[in-house]
């Protein structure tokens, strides 16, 4: 009988307890005693020169405690923020990696751009002493676009009067033009990916706080990666050995990429501990989370496919710029390039493809990994223009993706672009979803919608993903400055009840419960009995943190390696206690046997025996029950499947309703079906919020149009449906667990599924103009009345 | 400086607090009551939703002056001890939650819901949430959560 | 929030006294639009003159004719006033549509009418319905009370007491939410009442105002083909990311005929 809180079971979350009753523990739930409080004065132009910082108003406010300037964190030998990440432009140089202070120095370059700090008694006193600097700017103009950056005039850095990062591509070009030049059919899109502000509902906060007996210094922050900002803020920017900086991210409530990073105010708030000798915390208001929180997407893209006359695809040329921000943010240059153009084959056999990536500096807040990241633009890339081919040839859009599906019998699948996917079905979850949503009745149902005076529309996006991220000796070769293994530590306790330390880190995927039924599963222990310790870099030995849906693929994997080693040891106890030998030692269910024998004993035995060791075989093995793994994945995971999405618009209004949208996933194997729907329903939400309301709008003069809830539009209940999500098993073939990743699965699907949805409405009164994400209703009604 | 006094779930609290001072502020930095949340400044999240006088109101739009002689509930206040209120329980069990930072506002807000309507549809209870966004969970679950947390209530 | 002095006020003439006799004092209902524009640093008022705790400012009363909404009175209770429900269900729908249910517990119509947002609902209805503001010092028709954006008739330390509306023969408020802010776009009031067709458009334009061309059409003929041919101009309409003046004006159009519709 499987266990019921095993690999497989939907058990019930062990965070939630803390969660419903408000006992979680978020960072500005914390305070520090004699803790004082970081207000940070922001540019108010997007590109301004700073002349002069007059603090002598700000240290009168009453409270104030501080004032630091960029010049004063230069003074100390504070460092930039550095980049994870090197791409070389097609000529081989190096990207244009320009400084980034924490504090602005000589120029401010975004609207919120830090330019100081006033720390002082109070929240209030410090936002009081921060409004009361003086900061003398002569404002310059805005590059608040691509299309700024690409224009000739002016710059974001005086030494890149281009502002152009790299220049990059992958493929090769003149094959695939002359393909596209000789191919019967040929189909092309533009398309802009919607620059998006990922809104975590917790805001960013730090605490910095420094032991001046130890001359340890200790971070408390929002972070899915506290010993990747560990490495980077203590490395890089202050000089910190690791021995002597702690990092702690407690309950992180959502991140969706945007709390990856190593944001300024980390390490600001971490310095000024130090020098002012007393704790320092900074909680971000939702306003400066709208300026300064890392944004998502950003590209603009012409797509080229061609094909012959039976729609079998021939090849595939993609030419996107992307929008880097005023900075290079920690990962932000691997976005459009490696976690992009790899992906564009798809699920389909396109032998020949070529991308084209320039990725430009702009005066706007930097852009970088958020839900998805890259893949998400590479599957809207892909599947708007297999839709958009499926119409020019007049097939139907299930039956031209079948006609070019890889088929299941050809992996492991070299594709064209670097990648080599392992394992998938893509025909089944195409069957899954067009049976979910009742393919063959959508024709009755769009006439019947017509009847009522409302259009109908259905879209597909048969995505694929690659997650698991990654194999450090590939992620290395490409550019990446750091390993993305991952690690796990099983400590089993006396009485047999289990820790287990993982680098992992929770930000709301659930790790405390489906970790601890991965244990329960091996070890037979109940998942009651079994605690996560995850986000405190004082207590789990390192680890790379929770992006790239790889908590479970890589950070499973590691646990899976660790529990392998603590069998291995716990079963040379039992045999030593049944005098037996360990290899004719079977363990199931918790219970050590020895085979064709009545010998047995628990695993809780073992565990005593390992610390009471009395009887004990010393002279093999060291008494004590902990294990520790490090796991680098073989190759990356391919999650894949199919969404469907169907739209009714209103024609008076413009107004889109959801209709309908189905979900079929391939996430391999499955520990907590629970929360892998729940992980679904999610990222769908955020991909609906992407095409139909989300849309992050700078004025040309670099203002932040859509500041707040205000202007920017996220989903609310009322404008989702409830979504149909199932899924498939094709097991990941290179990881123990046999597992792919969830957590972006819907972001990177149901933005391409709802547009195609969306233009095939329009396209059933003729309307065939573009439109793009997201999709408003005033857009869709300018659409329909040639506005 | 004035003096405020309130009752906060169930205990009679006095405490000293500026003009401008929130009644979110209050219960988080005064009362250290952290379950109550900031997730944005324009009134908009809900995450700070608690019960004042047994209504639903975002504390992050009141002055904890407004609330003096109040009787206020927090989420701390909704468990009797370790034993969960049922749309607590309908939360956890319908995995109504993820990183769980919206997640008392979402609860209380929907206390107030139940306490007007004892059997909502989905269509009222997404209406109803209007005011309390949540980034994770799509409402998919949320949703199931309130239509049976607001049944058991009736239990 | 910058610093300033709470006052409570015990009645409509002690806050009289207590916002006259401030530096810069500001009167405060249920603090929905006033705590956030404070919160934002957007206002540094010296006093805030809490109403909170008159009495007599909250309340509705119903008589054959009038429908009587006292300022402090919140959405909320609009909205599920059973008597309200009755007399104006439009009043009670248009209640039930402002923000989100913790704003509509605090929020309150006096409130509302003085701050006079543009994308406000009820400025529509008291302009649709042909309502009398009631102040501390005289009485104000509808129709003169707003002027403008953020500007109405009220003078400095002015203080609604209550709102009358008289009963409509029927009416029906069409709202077209911003699908961010889910303030209105454009919101229709339209009503047959005693005095003849009233049709008020709030969120379109600076302030409410009245469709007049509108009013005529239905005046004959009171349903919604008799919208037809009416065009709305865009001259003067907002314009933003949400809805340019040319969608405010076609949006007037749907909505208005959706109004009509509603009436039944």
């Amino acid at each position: 009988m499987p266990r019921d809180d095993g690999i497989g079971a939907s058990v019930r979350r062990k965070e939630d307890f803390r969660f419903v009753t408000g006992r979680g523990t978020y960072t500005d739930d914390i305070n520090r005693y004699g803790q004082t409080y970081a207000a940070f004065a922001r540019s108010p132009y997007a590109h301004a020169r700073i002349d002069g910082i007059d603090t002598a108003a700000a240290q009168a406010v009453a409270g104030v405690v501080a004032v630091f300037t960029g010049d004063d964190l230069a003074a100390a030998g504070v460092n930039g923020l550095p980049c994870g990440w090197q791409i070389h432009s097609k000529n081989g140089e190096p990207m244009a990696e320009p400084g980034h202070p924490p504090l602005a120095q000589g120029k401010a370059r975004y609207v919120g751009d830090a330019v100081a700090v006033v720390i002082a008694e109070t929240r209030a006193a410090a936002k009081a002493g921060a409004e009361a600097l003086e900061i003398a700017y002569t404002p310059l103009a805005a590059v608040a676009s691509i299309r700024a950056a690409k224009a000739a005039g002016a710059a974001v850095f005086d030494d890149i009067p281009s502002n152009n990062c790299y220049d990059w591509e992958l493929g090769d070009r003149a094959d695939i033009d002359a393909a596209i030049a000789a191919a019967p059919q040929t189909v092309t899109l533009s398309l802009v990916n919607n620059r998006l502000v990922p809104n975590a509902m917790e805001p960013r906060s730090a605490i910095g706080d420094y032991d001046t007996a130890t001359g340890e210094h200790t971070l408390f922050t929002t972070s899915q990666n506290p010993h990747v900002i560990r490495l980077l803020m203590g490395a890089f920017v202050l000089g910190i050995p690791e021995h002597k900086l702690r990092v702690v991210a407690p309950d992180v409530g959502g991140g969706f990429g945007s709390k990856i990073f190593h944001y300024a105010e980390e390490a600001v708030v971490t310095w000024a501990a130090a020098k002012i000798r007393r704790p320092v915390k900074w909680t971000s208001d939702r306003s400066e989370a709208f300026l300064t929180d890392a944004h998502g997407r950003d590209h603009e893209t012409t797509v080229t496919l061609a094909m012959d006359n039976d729609g079998k695809f021939l090849a595939l040329k993609v030419i996107t710029d992307a929008n880097m921000g005023a900075y290079l943010s920690t990962f932000a240059p691997c976005v459009p390039t490696y976690l992009y153009a790899t992906l564009l084959a798809g699920q389909y056999t396109t032998p020949k493809i070529f991308a084209g990536v320039n990725a430009w500096f702009t005066n706007t807040c930097p852009v970088d990994a958020y839900r998805g990241a890259g893949r998400p633009e590479a599957t809207y890339v892909v599947e708007r223009i297999v839709e958009e081919a499926a119409r020019h040839l007049n097939i139907d859009p299930a039956e031209l993706r079948r006609r070019n599906f890889i088929s299941p019998d050809a992996f492991p699948y070299q594709t064209p672009v670097a990648l080599e996917y392992d394992s998938g079905n893509y025909a089944g979850t195409l069957a899954l979803a067009t049976k979910a949503i009742d393919y063959d009745g959508f024709k009755a149902r769009q006439a019947a919608s017509k009847a009522a005076g409302k259009l109908r529309g259905i879209g597909f996006s048969a995505y694929i993903e690659a997650c698991g991220i990654a194999p450090s000796a590939v992620v290395g070769s490409l550019g990446a400055r750091a390993g993305l293994y991952e690690s796990g530590a099983v400590r089993v306790h006396p009485t047999g009840s289990v820790t287990f330390y993982t680098g992992s880190h929770s930000h709301g995927q659930g790790h405390e419960t489906t970790f601890a039924q991965v244990i329960a599963e091996r070890l037979g222990v109940s998942v009651e009995n079994v605690d996560v310790v995850h986000g405190d870099t004082s207590k789990v030995q390192f680890g790379m943190g929770t992006y790239g849906s790889r908590s479970l693929a890589v950070g499973g994997s590691a646990l899976s390696k660790a529990l392998d080693k603590v069998e291995a040891k716990a079963k040379k106890i039992a045999a030593h206690l049944m005098e037996a030998s360990d290899a004719d030692v079977e363990f199931k269910d918790g219970v050590f046997t020895v085979a064709g024998t009545d010998k047995s004993v628990a695993f809780g035995d073992v565990a005593l025996t390992a610390y009471v060791p009395h009887n004990f075989p010393h002279d093999e093995l060291e008494p004590g029950l902990e294990e520790q793994a490090f796991y680098d994945p073989k190759n990356f995971t391919y999650p894949a499947g199919c969404h469907i999405c169907e739209v009714e618009i209103d024609p008076d209004t413009g107004v889109i309703e959801i209709a309908n949208f189905v979900a079929a996933d391939d996430f391999g194997n499955i520990v907590n079906p629970m929360i892998v729907e729940g992980q679904v329903h999610g990222g769908i939400a955020q991909g609906v919020g992407q095409a139909l309301m989300e849309g992050c709008v700078y004025g040309e003069d670099g203002q932040l149009v859509t500041g707040s809830y205000m202007d920017y539009c996220l989903p609310r209940a009322d404008n989702l449906p409830n979504f149909k999500v199932s899924t498939q098993v094709t097991p990941c073939p290179h990881n123990p667990l046999g597992v792919k990743g969830c957590g972006e699965a819907g972001a990177i699907a149901a933005p391409a599924a709802v547009m195609n949805a969306v233009t095939d409405a329009l396209r059933s009164v003729g309307v065939t103009k573009p439109i793009d994400m997201p999709a408003t209703p005033s857009k869709v009604w300018a659409a329909l009345n040639g506005a | 400086m004035a003096t405020v006094s309130m009752t906060i779930n169930g205990k009679q609290v006095t405490g000293d607090v500026e003009g401008r001072t929130l009644l979110v502020d209050f219960l988080r930095e005064d009362q250290r009551l952290t379950g109550t949340h900031v997730g944005c400044d324009t009134s908009q999240c809900g995450a700070c939703t608690v019960h004042v006088d047994g209504k639903a109101v975002k504390s992050c739009t009141m002055l904890a002056l407004q609330a003096d002689g109040a009787a206020v509930t927090t989420i701390e206040g909704l468990a009797d001890g370790d034993v969960l209120h049922p749309m607590q329980e309908a939360f956890r069990e319908h995995h109504g939650l993820q990183c769980g930072f919206c997640t008392p506002g979402m609860i209380m807000s929907a206390t107030a819901l139940a306490a007007r309507n004892a059997a909502p549809t989905e269509a009222d209870v997404r209406h109803h949430l209007e005011g309390n966004l949540c980034r994770c969970t799509g409402y998919h679950n949320i949703v199931k959560a309130v239509m049976a947390g607001a049944r058991a209530m009736q239990a | 929030m910058y610093a300033f002095t709470y006052h409570k006020a015990e009645s409509v003439a002690d806050a009289a006294a207590k916002v006259a006799s401030a530096d810069d004092g500001v009167l405060m209902a249920g603090g929905m639009t006033l705590l956030p524009t404070m919160k934002q640093r957007l206002a540094q008022p010296s006093d805030v003159v809490d109403l909170g705790g008159v009495a007599s400012l909250a309340g509705i009363s119903v008589t054959a004719e009038t429908v009587s909404i006292g300022a402090m009175t919140t959405h909320d209770a609009v909205a599920n006033s059973a008597e309200v429900k009755q007399a104006i269900p439009a009043l009670a729908s248009l209640a039930s549509s402002i923000g989100d249910p913790m704003v509509r517990n605090r929020g309150t119509i006096g409130g509302s009418i003085a701050n006079n947002d543009p994308a406000a609902d009820y400025p529509g209805a008291v302009l649709g319905l042909g309502a009398t503001v009631v102040t501390d010092k005289r009485s104000i028709p509808g129709d003169d009370f707003f002027q403008g954006m953020f500007e109405t008739a009220l003078e400095p330390g002015e203080i609604i007491q209550r709102i009358d509306f008289p009963i409509p023969k029927k009416a029906a408020y069409v709202k077209f939410p911003n699908p961010a802010s889910r303030y209105a776009i454009v919101g229709v009031m339209a009503a047959e009442t005693a005095s003849g067709v009233r049709v008020a458009v709030t969120g379109a334009g600076p302030c409410a105002f009245r469709e007049t061309a509108m009013e005529t059409a239905l005046a004959g003929n009171f349903s919604p083909s008799a919208l037809d041919g009416v065009t709305v101009s865009p001259d003067g309409l907002n314009a933003d990311i949400h809805a340019s003046a040319v969608y405010r004006a076609h949006l007037i159009g749907v909505m208005a005929k959706r109004a009509v519709a509603a009436c039944g």
